[in-house]
């Protein structure tokens, strides 16, 4: 099972160091730093590496590498899951995940990592059974903890880690019972240069904030259900319901959580919500280039089009650009050679243009890639996918919640090429 | 360690004052002092010398100060067990706590304390622990059994805890269930032949109803276990099926791939006419899709297996191709592992958007990604025949680009699609030789030389062009100067009359200028071809070549189906069958997919050995005959007299070098340029067997009878007459020494050439006393192998010089390759099997022995006796099968397959030797086919 977890920054410092076992050398990561060096971006290590003891599975989050150490044969997805829970779990708990904040709060840290892993097993996962162990540090509860000598650790059995619903904490108690549900959809897609969908997708995914009392058994039900042939769900969502009802019904956790996820690909239900006409050339002589980049609302279901945004990986020999928006403003990166244009909400009576002069490096030669443009924008009150929550029923309580749905259409990797 | 020193001076300070606070009376105080403490230590400095002060706080009823001196003592127990002990009392009272979580979080952390004196505590408590009521206790003493193994095997076993650890997989408590299971699992993977987990209905019974309750980790332990089982039929495996699906749908991707890897499994189980076959395939394709959209780590999995899954069973994901298109931001390592799913899943249906998304590929940043993606071009035109037009067209475009590495990559898939279809695309060539300059790299540099040799009929300039690439002929890489050097031939053999100085100049090149031995040998080869039958040396030569078939970069499948059966693990993402790699590969069991024609799985070689003796049969037809020409043509006279000119140019020097016995080989493409290794090899096999006919010979290394090396009339009256035996281990030559001259000899040394093997005498020639005229002696001279290493023709001859008061006398003998059989031949059954799998076809050749009257455990004693081992047999249709392993003093393994059929009359012994070699000389390989 997982031996070790190392943390390492993007300057490749071991930060912290966990063992589940025996003690394993920092060293061991030295086969991961040279890796690091062959890979350039942090972006492309390899995630699975192979020492002539160990085997490093490695995830990248946050600028922060998450390096465990395995020496028998233990499923890489396995590890990686555990990996993102962890980054999850401390994201969860400080805010954020980085370096400052993980050093600030090491002990607890510490505490989390062993309560996680036992041996290299995993203990306990889940944010709601972890928070009744060990609480979240909050300003008022340091002052608080100072003051009466009380501790962050809880010293009540993780009640939720035995029951058959291990998600949720026994006792809930609110004064204001609520549960609200966000639809989010992200479309992933490749448009070729004529601005024709070479691939296109939807990505969506169900949070979920529910702060009701007591044990609540929920159903939510959809007006047209069918449209989710692939999905995946939160333990605990009772899947013979939705084999057979298509409804989903659970006892939520407590907090927030992802209820479930779901991924359409059937291309005619993809909706592409906007347009992008553009032209990037780089002329042979004159060390020069031309950029111009229109966009317009194609599929929107009458709905307006936000947070567009639009970013550019220039080829390396581009030095400055001499650009025009009609709308928002630009910013190029020489550092990095990336051009961010960021256009806001999308007028329909007036496009948004982008255009003007590229200057490159004299005596570069033509630059030989097309940059790939990527497209960032935000839909409020639509799913892409027309997927509708038709009802939410609540069992087992007798109170009254309340109840909400909100839905959201954004871009995932919204790719247009050139 | 540099680092850890130098913190901990630093701290030295520190120390002293965190010792202070530690035995501070406030509770507060004490608290913040090991958080400080747990703070250094998690940095990695080094607070050890905290020790007794830390673990006298541990007394407390402060639950979270508990813990963190827990975690400190965990850290380091073991570089102070003495100092432990003091803690055992105290952990020992923790284990007999009201409070659950007390007993169980003392029970987890003795089991962390490496230290032997505290695991004999440890016993009873944990024996208590793993029946507590609470299932918590429980769930986490099962674990603590685990660590306690990693520790201690034997005490484990002794005290009974495993038997204990089988009865909670009944355990009421789906967590309980999860964590026994883990826990068995990992101690099962030290002990592979131990029936630990056994799976029997009841417990599958009992695992299914855990999954469906326990946590995502417990289902994944749960869902590996079950994929060890093999189910008695279709129906159980079918309802196994039904109730994993459902995992298919699970959030966590480790959940979802260890259910796939089930699935695989048993569906194999499955009648294909069935109704839920088909549901079950469906079913497959959208968890497999959704992994895609996971962060790129798990995404880099998901692609390993799915590489795997679509060659198992390509119709899952026929119509998923776009998923796997490629976005320009994805990493690096997902790119490269999408290109090959897409390869593979290219055909007629979909090749037109595979191919435009390549091209766009191609013209991407990365530069190892669009050489992937030219070549996966290649491999489309190669795979999906109606697309090959649309593929040449396409890496001609690319050609148009002139970007160079795009250009050099392209010009070598192109030489790839010539050989898949002749005569088909050869108008291309005048745009690949306006290119020809901006070759630098030298597999580019090698495959456009080879496509002008290969059509220089057609190429008018062809002699111009392979000249200009002879004027560096030196600072070329040994890939291109071969291909350069068979190029040329071929030219000279298609246009014999414009290019016999341009042959001549490479012929001298590549034997007289050239240090390299292969590419001499393929010199002289040439040569002597050209001078002794040009007709020949045209079929030899201008052969028509074998097609190339896209088989070749899919898995095996034996080790495919091993591989689905590790879908998830490790092996699945290395795409290497575990015992490969795994630390110390303890044994690591086999598995195999359970097929409903896999009867015969109890032998331990898996069945698809047999066929390839069948095959080898074929492809020795291939590449030894060669194939029949219309007829011969009329040499010209310019050709002849070319011939002739070679002839007198210095083969003389050539003809006592090189051994006639070549011709077997050569009709193989010339790319690799095998040797002949006939002779010594089946002769010397042949002698083993006929001396074993013999009865009652004494067991023992084989050592053919003595021959006249030297006659005295070539030596001055010095007879030499002499043999080789391995004996105890030690190469031995052993020389009669006879003085048929009228003068005493006296001064005898030895001297041998380099040769195959590096033989070399390992002390002076003991002949002490002066030889008198008729006078005979015995000398036994031991060699080493470690003298200088040279290749010759045939690969076992041995040139030596004898010197004494005389002269020098020079003879060569043949020693037999028995001699070079080291006692260590043996080889793992494990590491047979992978390597036997590994081996290419090409290296493969059969002979039989006749009138072997031995049977078969006989001659495998028999062939003991000369360290050739027999690593398995069995018997198939009356045929015994021995599988043998030998190993020569260089290291080279020949491994090898031995039928004997027993219902035979006569006592036929047939003997199927397929033999693997790579010898290595300055880096090049050379690959011996020995042939019937």
């Amino acid at each position: 099972m997982i031996h070790s977890l190392f943390l390492i920054n993007h300057t490749g410092d071991i930060f912290l160091e966990k063992h589940w076992k025996s003690v394993i050398s920092r060293s061991v990561c030295d086969y991961f730093f040279e890796a690091k060096e062959k890979a350039v971006d942090p972006e492309n290590v390899p995630p699975v590496l192979q020492t002539p003891h160990h085997y490093l599975i490695t995830i990248y989050r946050g600028k922060l590498f998450f390096l465990s150490v395995i020496q028998t044969e233990v499923p890489p997805l396995f590890v990686i899951e555990f990996l993102h829970r962890v980054a999850d779990t401390f994201q969860d708990y400080f805010g954020e995940c980085s370096e400052v904040i993980i050093k600030d709060n090491v002990v607890t840290v510490y505490e989390l990592l062993e309560e996680m892993l036992d041996n290299g097993f995993p203990l306990a996962t889940e944010s709601n059974v972890l928070k009744e162990m060990i609480r979240p540090p909050t300003i008022l509860r340091s002052v608080v903890n100072t003051l009466t000598g009380s501790s962050n650790v809880g010293d009540t059995l993780p009640t939720g880690q035995l029951s058959n619903i291990p998600w949720r904490r026994a006792g809930v108690k609110y004064t204001n019972n609520e549960a609200y549900f966000d639809v989010i959809e992200e479309i992933d897609a490749i448009l070729d240069k004529s601005g024709t969908t070479v691939f296109a997708e939807i990505q969506g995914v169900i949070e979920a904030c529910v702060r009701l009392t007591g044990m609540p058994d929920l159903t939510l039900s959809f007006m047209n259900p069918r449209l989710l042939d692939d999905v995946s769900f939160h333990p605990c969502v009772r899947f013979k319901r939705w084999e057979s009802e298509r409804v989903l019904s659970f006892i939520p956790p407590d907090g927030n959580f992802t209820l479930m996820t779901y991924h359409v690909s059937s291309q005619n239900l993809v909706a592409i919500p906007v347009y992008v006409k553009q032209n990037i050339s780089f002329f042979e002589t004159g060390n020069c280039g031309r950029l111009d980049i229109t966009i317009g609302p194609k599929q929107t279901m009458g709905k307006t089009v936000e947070g567009l945004m639009v970013t550019v990986h220039m080829p390396k020999a581009v030095l400055s650009t001499n650009l025009t928006a009609s709308q928002g403003n630009y910013t190029y990166d020489l550092a990095t050679k990336v051009l961010v244009w960021d256009v806001g909400k999308l007028n329909p009576q007036k496009l948004p243009n982008l255009r003007g002069s590229l200057s490159m490096q004299a005596g570069a030669p033509k630059p030989e890639e097309n940059p790939s443009l990527n497209i960032d924008l935000k839909i409020q009150q639509l799913a892409i996918s027309g997927l509708k929550v038709s009802r939410l029923d609540m069992y087992g309580e007798k109170y009254k919640p309340f109840k909400g749905v909100k839905y959201v259409t954004k871009a995932g990797k919204f790719q247009v090429r050139t | 360690m540099m680092n850890d020193s130098l913190f901990s001076l630093v701290c030295a300070g520190e120390i002293f004052e965190l010792k202070a606070e530690l035995n501070s009376d406030k509770k507060e105080k004490k608290k913040e002092a090991v958080k400080k403490v747990i703070a250094s230590m998690t940095v990695g400095k080094d607070v050890s010398a905290l020790f007794p002060d830390v673990v006298n706080c541990m007394q407390t009823d402060n639950l979270e100060l508990k813990k963190l001196v827990y975690l400190y003592l965990m850290n380091y127990a073991k570089s102070q067990p003495d100092m432990a002990i003091m803690a055992v009392n105290t952990f020992v009272k923790d284990c007999e706590d009201p409070n659950p979580l007390i007993r169980a979080l003392a029970v987890r952390t003795m089991g962390c304390i490496r230290v032997d004196k505290i695991t004999e505590y440890l016993c009873e408590p944990l024996r208590k622990c793993l029946k507590d009521e609470d299932p918590y206790v429980r769930k986490t003493a099962a674990v603590c059994v685990a660590k306690l193994h990693d520790i201690n095997a034997q005490l484990v076993e002794d005290q009974g805890f495993l038997d204990t650890l089988k009865d909670l997989i009944s355990d009421s408590n789906p967590m309980v269930v999860a964590n026994a299971v883990a826990a068995l699992s990992e101690i099962a993977e030290s002990h592979p032949n131990s029936n630990l987990l056994d799976l029997n209905p009841q417990t599958i019974n009992k695992l299914l109803t855990a999954l469906n309750e326990c946590t995502e980790w417990g289902q994944i332990f749960i869902l590996d276990c079950l994929a060890n089982y093999t189910p008695r039929d279709d129906r159980e495996s079918q309802s196994i099926c039904e109730r994993v699906t459902p995992r298919l749908s699970h959030a966590n991707s480790a959940v979802v791939l260890s259910a796939v890897k089930v699935l695989m499994k048993f569906m194999e189980m499955l009648p294909k006419d069935l109704d839920y076959y088909g549901t079950l395939l469906k079913k497959l394709a959208p968890p497999l899709v959704t992994l895609l959209s996971a962060e790129p780590e798990l995404q880099y999995v998901a692609l390993r297996n799915i590489n795997l899954i679509v060659q198992r069973r390509p119709e899952i994901l026929k119509h998923e191709m776009k998923v796997f298109f490629v976005k320009y931001n994805d990493p690096i390592y997902v790119k490269l592992e999408k290109l090959d799913i897409m390869i593979r899943l290219a055909s007629q249906a979909n090749i037109a958007q595979v191919l435009a998304e390549l091209k766009e590929y191609a013209t991407e940043v990365d530069v190892d990604f669009v050489r992937k993606a030219v070549r996966a071009i290649g491999r489309c035109a190669i795979k999906v025949e109606q697309s090959a037009e649309r593929c040449v067209s396409t890496l001609l475009d690319l050609i148009q680009t002139k970007v160079n590495y795009v250009v050099q990559e392209a010009i070598v898939v192109i030489k790839d699609i010539f050989r898949k279809y002749p005569n088909k695309y050869e108008s291309v060539i005048a745009t690949l030789c306006e290119n020809l300059d901006s070759l630098d790299e030298p597999e580019a540099r090698a495959a456009m030389i080879w496509i002008v040799g290969e059509y220089a009929e057609r190429i008018d300039n062809a002699d111009e062009l392979l000249e200009s690439f002879l004027e560096g002929f030196h600072d070329e890489s040994t890939q291109v100067q071969l291909q350069l050097l068979t190029a040329i031939v071929k030219l000279f053999l298609k246009k014999p009359t414009e290019t016999q100085e341009l042959v001549q100049q490479v012929l001298s090149l590549a034997t007289q200028d050239s240090d390299n031995p292969d590419l001499r040998d393929r010199g002289y080869i040439y040569w002597r071809l050209l001078s002794t039958d040009p007709v020949a040396a045209k079929e030899v030569v201008l052969a028509e070549k074998p097609l190339i078939s896209e088989e070749t970069d899919l898995i095996e499948p034996t080790l495919l189906e091993e591989l689905i059966c590790h879908i998830g693990t490790l092996a699945s993402v290395y795409h290497k069958p575990p015992s490969a790699f795994v630390e110390g590969s303890r044994g690591v069991q086999h598995k195999r997919l359970p097929g409903s024609s896999a009867a015969g799985v109890s032998e331990a070689p898996p069945a698809v050995i047999p066929s390839q003796g069948d095959l080898l049969g074929d492809l020795l037809n291939l590449d030894l005959t060669p194939p029949t020409t219309t007829g011969p043509p009329p040499p010209s006279s310019g050709m002849q007299m070319g011939a002739m000119d070679l002839l007198g140019g210095g083969l003389d020097s050539l003809v006592g070098y090189l051994h006639s016995t070549m011709g077997a080989g050569f009709g193989a493409p010339p790319a690799a340029m095998p040797a002949s290794f006939t002779a010594p090899v089946s002769g010397g096999l042949d002698d083993l067997f006929d001396l074993g006919g013999g009865v009652g010979m004494p067991m023992g290394a084989y050592s053919p009878p003595k021959t006249v090396w030297l006659p005295a009339m070539k030596a001055k009256g010095l007879e030499i007459s002499g043999t080789f035996a391995r004996r105890a281990g030690v190469i031995q030559m052993e020389m009669t020494l006879t003085n048929k001259a009228m003068s005493v000899m006296t001064d005898f040394a030895i001297q041998f050439n380099r040769n195959s093997f590096g033989l070399a005498p390992a002390g002076p020639l003991q002949v002490l006393t002066p030889l008198s005229p008729n006078q005979s002696i015995e000398v036994t001279l031991p060699l080493n192998t470690v003298g200088p290493v040279m290749k010759m023709e045939p690969l076992n001859n041995l040139q030596v010089a004898v010197k004494n008061n005389i002269d020098v006398f020079y003879f060569s003998c043949q020693y037999p390759i028995s001699m070079l059989f080291v006692e260590d031949g043996k080889m793992e059954r494990q590491v047979f099997l992978a390597t036997w799998k590994d081996i290419p076809n090409d290296n493969e050749s059969q002979f039989q022995i006749k009138d072997c009257h031995l049977n078969s455990d006989a001659a495998s004693n028999k062939l003991q006796g000369s360290n050739i081992f027999t690593i398995a047999k069995r018997t198939v249709e009356g045929q015994d099968m021995l599988y043998q392993s030998m190993k020569l003093t260089n290291g080279i393994w020949v491994l090898a397959e031995l039928r004997v059929q027993a219902g035979n009359p006569n006592y036929t012994v047939i003997c199927t030797c397929v033999l693997y070699m790579y010898l290595q000389f300055n880096n090049i390989n050379i690959i011996i086919i020995p042939a019937a």
